[in-house]
């Protein structure tokens, strides 16, 4: 290192001047502003890559059981609504924008424009919620939440008007075919007792209510975060602060996008594969 | 000023600064957090110490007499679960990771001082909920929760105990974060990544295993509570599910964990080594490179646990082969600390005695993976003694040692007091010989077909079992003394009042005062020495005064 | 009291090629081990620091040719020792062929050994000295383990498959049988012994329809078995075969529904309807009887009911049994 780099880096005393130590925005544990931003960042992304770790294993369980049970799970899978389900898509998507908005402003320092693009953000998300309550709220109706009254009846329902199971007897006892019609023809791939088939189904719905849970679970704290910093930029917009610390909004952006990310991997892998 | 050595006991340090309870249990400082975490794990090995004390007393006798099955599993179970996860993974990384790192890489504390104490916090409520989950009948899955007997059989409070190693691991999770950070952007100027200690360089790579393998278990044993608690078939076959995915999901966790539990007590070792023979580590860059290098190796070796499960024989072979690869580096380091001993200047103080003794006993544990490498011969050993006496030795006889060498090597830093060197030395022999006499036995044991968790067995193996209990009261003994002298010494050791009584290198010893500031540093240092640099005298590097400039390589201060 | 074993009996030929693997790693292990244990003492005792006899000068802190030497020297001894025991471990473990046949079903507490002549052993499992001898293991309930130390040899009982053992008994003898998967309270419990018999003395076991806790009539749920205590184990597969209604449709010349020819399926390889082909072994016939419609066999219709609940993994050994008997009759073999 020069003589000049060394200078610049190395602090004086650590009481001294040329230090943001006394805004509050620069940690008593840190030199520089930049270097609290770029801890914060690495920081954040070794969140985010243990997060994909956390989600990729579930996702991989997810990924072996419809392998090995395709048929019941695309069945079960036709009792997501992929209207509510692209909705939740497109408004996450837009929540991102906003998301991203609001850190740019931030970073600009126009608190107010931050304060109202992170309420956007707090809308769109709550309406992500929203959509999830009424979903669930579907789903526990129709008896499809893997609890102790689970019911695989809407999805035998479903299955056999779409012509894609078929209900045969022998020997006194009941079981499903599932397989497809064509041209008035149902041709069998697979038959499974009823109980099989309601493990199976149980299964997948309590895979999708683990990853879109455990989702939501993420959303919801999002939200928690972000009326907070919508507090916080309000405060800043009233008391005109010229400059605030931008990283806990960049932290959150990043923080939204991952949110976003796994969404958009979840909904193509519950809602819309075997379509 | 900076070489003066520091008289009188006014200056305020981290321990009496502030003294209130609040200001423990709400501290930023990463030294008290490191003095909590030393506490609460102190407390959490006593208890599966004491677990297995009842495994070793009823295991004297062949019969199964002492306990019932019921009791004796739940024994075997609270003794794994305890001194893995509420013991030995956050051992070194929690209580000497987060005392030393930023002392010794320059900074004044952590990245992120109040995700330590969060993490603190996680750390101890898991380990309370873990706790009740023992104490409220218990459970006896077994460390390893294999299904479909932890989903869908056992009784107990297993989702409760679930619950609370999840919390643990976020504990685990936040350190590693918060060390990978630190350890990126927080070292001094100068201080550039091959000027590092080595036990940087352990902390590192253990942070590594630490964020990434640790949400899978999370996932996998909140699936196993999940199961249990709405009968869905993810790992129970009588339900659809596949209990071996639960295997390979759990092991892709707990293999690594294994690393997490040894590389800080390898980079202890580099430490303590050189310290003690006065030299710097052989081969420093060979040392910091195979740690990372167990670390990736690590993740890819999960399979060998489940050679007998019947997966393919390729997958196997796959296994086999990257194990067998994984303990090069190992060997790596052993040689290289052997070589920093030649042409030493040895001191025999208590840590270097756990120091030798860790070399002594995790070769033997190493050595002994290899019979378990090797898959034809891991099939006969595999859930035997055997096993449970390679894990010991490389665990206890390992990074027990370690932990120990850094207890001692470090008191002086943390407390400025010196525990008294002759108990320090008699406990250690104590331990390596109680140590020997407790788990040797048990390798010919395991050879001859012992089975894990049994609680009574053939009459001719009677002997041998109870030279294991005999043995394990000498090691128990060997580690109550240093609880009660290093406590004495508190009040009754003698004062420290040299920033370096041993004469080491490092920032922590050269720079930092006797019982550390508050702040550590009352300025940042800058660097200009490579690490363990014995060839020079003991010199605190420079500082900037303010605000002169600075000469690279002027030396005084 | 001081008579006691440091070393396991060896009593299979697999055992004695994994013994002599044991112990030329523990020979290694004993030669490095040394050099480390012993060569760290005598350093620290050389250069300790009151002893100024010593040479110091020179002392280095890098040497790559020592750096080179211990990695490669480790890494091709452990390069060596791998492939030894991972070809060993195939040997043995890898399909083989002309064996004595034996199904072993763990369940919490207990095994229960079935011999293809009928007799059945509980927590027991007599064996001819000298012949290969193949374990096909499953498990009711949790993982279980069959741990045989003297044969130096395990498998996992795992439900919902099958998992299978080879070994060859070289000494008549009694030895210890474990079970080592931890599988809840009475895991400890869960013993047994292994007896091998020299190979007349097994043929005349066999024919006095063996001994042991279980009699050959029962079963290891107390039920009444398929037939008496005379019958093998494919004839009580043949009872169980016309008790659940297989012969409705298979074997049946008047069968109202194509069924595939089932004494073609064991040992051959089956065309499946989605293209593949796979083997007929024992998971197969156990799969396509609990679900047929899991793997269709090319050229017929998914008509078969699956009897997954309604069979246990006893009559499953049966009927496996009675379906190689039907292949092995039809070529007039064995």
């Amino acid at each position: 290192m020069s003589v000049q780099e060394i200078e610049k880096t190395a602090t004086l005393e650590h009481t001294g001047d040329g230090h943001h130590h006394g805004d509050g925005i620069l940690g008593e544990q840190f030199e520089t502003l930049e270097q609290q931003n770029n801890a914060y960042l690495i920081g954040m992304w070794a969140f985010i890559v243990q997060e994909v770790l956390f989600f990729g294993a579930i996702f991989t369980s997810y990924a072996i059981y419809r392998y090995k049970y395709v048929l019941e799970f695309t069945l079960a899978h036709h009792e997501l609504n992929v209207w509510f389900g692209s909705l939740n898509t497109f408004v996450l998507l837009l929540s991102s924008y906003t998301m991203a908005r609001a850190v740019r402003a931030a970073m600009q320092n126009r608190h107010k424009k931050q304060a109202i693009y992170l309420f956007l953000t707090f809308l769109l998300a709550g309406e992500f919620m929203l959509n999830k309550y009424f979903e669930y709220g579907a789903k526990f109706e129709h008896h499809l939440f893997p609890g102790g009254d689970y019911s695989a009846h809407e999805v035998v329902k479903h299955a056999k008007e779409k012509g894609e199971l078929r209900i045969v007897e022998e020997n006194g006892r009941e079981f499903y075919e599932l397989g497809k019609t064509r041209d008035g023809q149902f041709i069998a791939f697979k038959r499974v007792t009823p109980e099989e088939f309601e493990q199976r189904t149980r299964l997948f719905f309590g895979f999708y209510f683990i990853m879109t849970g455990l989702h939501g679970l993420h959303v919801l704290v999002g939200m928690i975060v972000i009326a907070i910093l919508i507090g916080r930029a309000w405060i800043d917009h009233l008391k005109n602060k010229p400059i605030a610390d931008y990283m806990p909004v960049e932290m959150t952006g990043l923080y939204w996008h991952l949110v976003d990310i796994v969404w958009i991997f979840l909904f193509p892998l519950l809602y819309l594969i075997g379509r | 000023m900076a070489t003066a050595t520091y008289t009188g006991t006014e200056k305020p340090n981290y321990l009496n600064w502030k003294t209130s309870v609040a200001s423990w249990l709400f501290t930023y400082d990463h030294k008290r957090l490191g003095i909590l975490y030393l506490i609460s794990i102190s407390i959490f090995f006593f208890i599966g110490a004491l677990a297995a004390m009842f495994i070793r007393l009823e295991l004297t006798t062949p019969k199964g007499d002492l306990l019932t099955s019921d009791v004796y599993n739940k024994m075997f179970t609270t003794h794994g679960v305890i001194m893995i996860f509420l013991f030995l993974i956050p051992s070194i990384p929690a209580v000497f990771g987060n005392f030393l790192l930023p002392l010794m890489i320059g900074a004044r504390d952590v990245a992120f001082p109040r995700l330590n104490l969060l993490s603190w916090y996680f750390f101890i409520t898991g380990g309370i909920l873990v706790l009740i989950a023992l104490f409220r009948g218990g459970i006896d899955t077994g460390w390893t929760f294999y299904t479909p007997y932890s989903s869908s059989f056992a009784k107990g409070e297993v989702s409760l105990a679930i619950v609370g190693i999840f919390l643990a691991g976020f504990s685990s999770i936040f350190t590693g974060i918060n060390f990978l950070v630190t350890i990126h952007k927080m070292r001094a100027p100068g201080m550039t990544w091959f000027r590092l200690p080595l036990f940087v360089w352990a902390m590192y790579a253990t942070s590594l295993l630490q964020v990434l393998g640790t949400p899978v278990v999370a996932i996998t044993l909140l699936l196993v509570a999940v199961e249990r608690t709405f009968r869905i078939g993810i790992f129970d076959p009588n339900l659809g599910g596949d209990p071996i995915l639960f295997q390979h999901l759990f092991w892709f966790y707990s293999h690594p964990a294994v690393y997490i539990m040894i590389l800080p007590a390898m980079g202890v070792i580099s430490e303590v080594v050189s310290a003690f023979s006065k030299r710097r580590v052989f081969g420093y860059h060979f040392v910091a490179f195979s740690s990372l290098a167990i670390a990736i190796i690590g993740f890819l070796v999960w399979g060998h646990h489940m050679f007998s499960t019947g997966q393919s024989i390729y997958a196997g072979i796959v296994f086999s082969f990257l194990t067998w690869l994984v303990a090069v580096p190992s060997a790596i380091k052993i040689f290289n600390w052997m070589a920093t001993i030649w042409k030493g200047r040895v001191h025999w103080d208590t840590p270097m005695l756990y120091a030798l003794g860790f070399m002594g006993l995790f070769v033997i544990g190493g050595l002994t993976g290899l019979h378990l490498a090797a898959m034809a011969t891991n099939v006969h050993l595999t859930d035997t003694y055997f096993v449970v006496a390679h894990f010991h030795y490389v665990m206890v006889g390992g990074a027990i040692m370690g932990y120990l060498a850094a207890l001692h090597f470090w008191w002086p830093k943390m407390t400025g007091r010196m525990y008294p060197e002759g108990w320090g030395k008699l406990a250690a022999m104590l331990v390596f010989v109680g140590f020997n006499l407790t788990f040797f036995p048990q390798f010919i044991l395991g050879y001859m077909g012992m089975p894990r968790r049994y609680h009574s067995y053939p009459e001719e193996w009677a002997v041998l079992n109870v030279l294991s209990t005999a043995g394990s009261s000498v090691l128990g003994f060997g580690y109550l003394l240093p609880v009660i002298y290093l406590t004495w010494s508190l009040k009754y050791g003698k004062v420290v009042t040299e920033r370096n009584p041993w004469g080491a290198r490092g920032l922590e010893w050269e720079l930092v005062d006797p019982v550390p500031d508050p702040h550590n540093f009352e300025r940042t240092p800058i660097v200009t020495r490579p690490a363990y640099d014995y060839a020079h005298p003991e010199e605190p590097t420079g500082f900037i005064p303010k605000p002169r400039p600075v000469v690279v390589g002027d030396m005084d201060g | 009291m001081w008579n006691f074993p440091l070393v396991p009996p060896t009593a299979s030929e697999e055992g004695a090629a994994i013994s002599i693997l044991y112990w030329v790693i523990t020979a290694l292990a004993v030669i490095f081990g040394s050099i480390v244990l012993f060569g760290a003492i005598y350093l620290a005792v050389r250069y300790r620091a009151d002893n100024n006899a010593v040479d110091r000068s020179n002392a280095v802190d890098t040497d790559m040719r020592m750096e080179l030497a211990w990695t490669i020297v480790p890494l091709v001894l452990a390069l060596v020792m791998f492939a030894w025991a991972a070809k060993l471990y195939a040997d043995i473990y890898a399909p083989r062929e002309g064996y004595y046949e034996v199904f072993v079903i763990g369940k919490q507490w207990m095994w229960h050994c079935q011999h293809p002549n009928g007799v059945r052993e509980n927590n027991m499992l007599t064996l001819p000295a000298g012949r290969l001898v193949k374990v096909t293991l499953i498990s009711q309930d949790v993982i279980h383990a069959f741990s045989i130390p003297a044969f130096r040899v395990k498998r996992d009982a795992v439900p919902g498959r099958y998992n299978a053992m080879y070994f060859t008994p070289t000494k008549p003898g009694e030895y210890h049988l474990f079970c080592t998967e931890y599988c809840g309270t009475k895991h400890s419990e869960m013993i047994g012994k292994v007896i091998v018999l020299p190979e007349e003395e097994f043929q005349a076991w066999l024919e006095k329809g063996g001994r042991g806790l279980a009699t050959a009539t029962t079963s290891m749920d107390g039920n009444a078995a398929a037939g008496g205590g005379t019958l093998t184990l494919a004839q009580q597969g043949e009872q169980t075969f016309k008790a659940l209604g297989c012969n409705a449709c298979h074997l049946n010349p008047n069968s109202a529904v194509k069924v595939p020819d089932i004494t073609k399926t064991w040992g051959s390889d089956i065309p499946l309807a989605d293209g593949r082909t796979v083997k007929g072994d024992e998971a197969y016939i156990r799969e396509s009887i609990l679900n047929p419609g899991a793997k269709i066999h090319k050229g017929y219709q998914n008509l078969m009911p699956p009897y997954q609940g309604q069979v246990s993994e006893e009559q499953l050994v049966q009927l496996i049994a009675y379906i190689k008997s039907l292949a092995d009759s039809r070529t007039g073999g064995n």
